[in-house]
């Protein structure tokens, strides 16, 4: 599902891709799918929603793979989207902060409302909305020709911003994300050196020293042993005071330790949204709890 | 329900399943074993019944055992982490029913055959329908059927009262009689073994109800939940 990219996307400029603003605003003609989401109605406050995904629906070419998903998002909360492969759980990140479009032959209709502001609105543009959304990748992606250093700083530099303070900015970073006490002795080195799970903290060093308010993680642990994805893990809890997290994870285990809300998507549908701990206990969707207990396909 | 795409996990499950339901029929089996017993003062069906708890205690054993290693192997979750809970926690009555079905028996051997009769049918009659709620929960749970857990939940009141009724009426006897104590005191333990197995019943009803529907029906309503939690 992922597409690998030997430059970290979320630095790359993209702007003026035909079709999705434009789409953006005509109203959908077709219904929103009908989601459970009891939990929601109830615990989840409008003034607490960072991310509102009103009717999205994501084209590659004409194949239809979000087929109308509406799904408010809460801030400072981490968010999990489960579903079998093919889903549309990947595009459906990628759209968060306009990365979809980047691949060619591709189209997105309907709104993502990012504190209120449509993130596919003419005037927006891609390149700084990803500096406030930013995306962490299924495989660690480091720049091979640069040092943990440079690799720290290097979202900042390629989006031309001035570090006042760049010996304190990589340190915070990567103190964030408790790489700090293992690399110190050697920030010269190159990132690739560093082991995978090492790799992987450095990437989501990276990404949070641009100082987003949305952390996109697409399969963050998926090419890491249980160790380091445990380290992750205990990262995403700690990041969590700060940013708003949408995970995307084949590992149900993972979105039952990390998420606090879990949604289900199957065949480019919601099928189901609430919060993790009633995912795992007692979903209300009979699709839902057929994938979740290994009753599908 | 379907069935899991790992054949082997379904069958791990139906197995345990399976060795659940066994469970429930013995001890169904030694309960109706106990009162038949009582009611035609058996005392060699008493003897015989007390030897059926060894194999239920060994069924228990088993049942905690498969729960685990599904729990450890598995991680279970939505139906069929209610499912393996539901278990871990049934067995357990399960396994008390089968003791107080043994201390019913136990007191068959011990009493005379011929007095305080009256009281001795109220006993019979709320063995029948002591027997009769652990028959219909465990078909519930066989079923999977929350209405008839409920209603299995519901008669726990009925039992409670005759069980209220009966204590007055043997301190009635034992003041008038005081030769009928000994043998008072051994009906008034059968109520309460009696009553006790209605309770397990009960919880076994209340399980079934969280098993199909994710409800917790415990102390229903009592408890104020989410502070502690």
């Amino acid at each position: 599902m992922t597409t690998e990219m030997a430059v970290p996307p979320n630095l790359i400029g993209v702007s003026g891709v035909a079709g999705a603003p434009e789409a953006a605003d005509e109203p959908s003609v077709r219904p929103a799918t009908q989601v459970r989401a009891r939990g929601d109605a109830q615990t989840l406050p409008d003034d607490s929603i960072k991310i509102r995904v009103e009717d999205l629906r994501a084209y590659f070419g004409a194949s239809e793979v979000l087929r109308g998903i509406t799904l408010p998002i809460p801030g400072k909360q981490v968010t999990a989207i489960i579903g079998p492969s093919g889903c549309g759980k990947s595009t459906f990140i990628r759209c968060l902060n306009r990365m979809h479009e980047v691949t060619p032959g591709t189209r997105v209709e309907g709104k993502v409302l990012l504190d209120g502001l449509d993130v596919y609105r003419d005037d927006i543009d891609p390149v700084r909305l990803r500096r406030r959304v930013g995306m962490v990748f299924q495989k660690p992606n480091p720049f091979p020709t640069m040092t943990i250093r440079e690799n720290v700083l290097a979202g900042m530099r390629l989006n031309g911003l001035k570090v006042s303070a760049p010996d304190e900015l990589v340190e915070q970073a990567l103190r964030r994300v408790a790489l700090w006490e293992e690399v110190k002795d050697g920030l010269n080195r190159s990132g690739t050196s560093l082991s995978g799970g090492q790799q992987q903290r450095l990437c989501i060093a990276r990404a949070i020293a641009m100082e987003p308010e949305v952390l996109l993680m697409d399969e963050p642990c998926s090419a890491l042993d249980p160790i380091a994805t445990a380290r992750v893990e205990e990262l995403i809890h700690e990041l969590r005071d700060a940013y708003t997290i949408v995970i995307v994870t084949h590992n149900m285990q993972q979105a039952g330790r990390v998420a606090d809300r879990t949604a289900f998507f199957y065949m480019g549908h919601l099928v189901e949204y609430d919060l993790t701990d009633v995912i795992f206990t007692k979903p209300k969707e009979r699709r839902t709890e057929d994938y979740i207990t290994g009753r599908f396909g | 329900m379907a069935r899991h795409t790992d054949r082997e996990y379904e069958q791990e499950l139906e197995q345990l399943r399976n060795t659940v339901l066994l469970m429930g029929a013995r001890v169904e089996q030694m309960t109706k074993s106990a009162l038949d017993a009582f009611a035609r003062h058996d005392v060699e069906l008493a003897r015989e019944t007390i030897a059926l708890d060894s194999e239920i205690d060994r069924l228990e054993l088993d049942i905690d055992e498969r729960c685990v290693k599904v729990l450890a192997r598995r991680q279970p979750v939505a139906s069929d982490l209610r499912f393996i809970t539901t278990t871990l926690k049934i067995v357990t009555d399960l396994e008390r029913m089968g003791d107080l079905a043994g201390n019913v028996s136990e007191r068959v051997v011990e009493l005379d055959s011929t007095s305080l009769l009256p009281v001795r049918a109220s006993l019979v009659q709320m063995g029948h329908v002591v027997s009769d709620m652990l028959h219909e929960a465990l078909d519930a749970f066989i079923d999977g059927d929350a209405a008839r857990a409920e209603r299995v939940i519901q008669r726990d009141s009925v039992v409670d009262a005759t069980y209220a009724k009966i204590f007055p009426e043997l301190l009635g006897h034992m003041m008038e009689d005081p030769k009928s104590v000994a043998t008072a005191q051994k009906l008034q333990s059968i109520a309460k073994y009696l009553e006790r197995v209605a309770d397990h019943a009960t919880n076994l009803g209340e399980m079934v109800v969280y098993m199909v529907r994710g409800e917790d029906k415990r102390h229903s309503g009592k408890i104020g939940r989410g502070a502690a939690g």
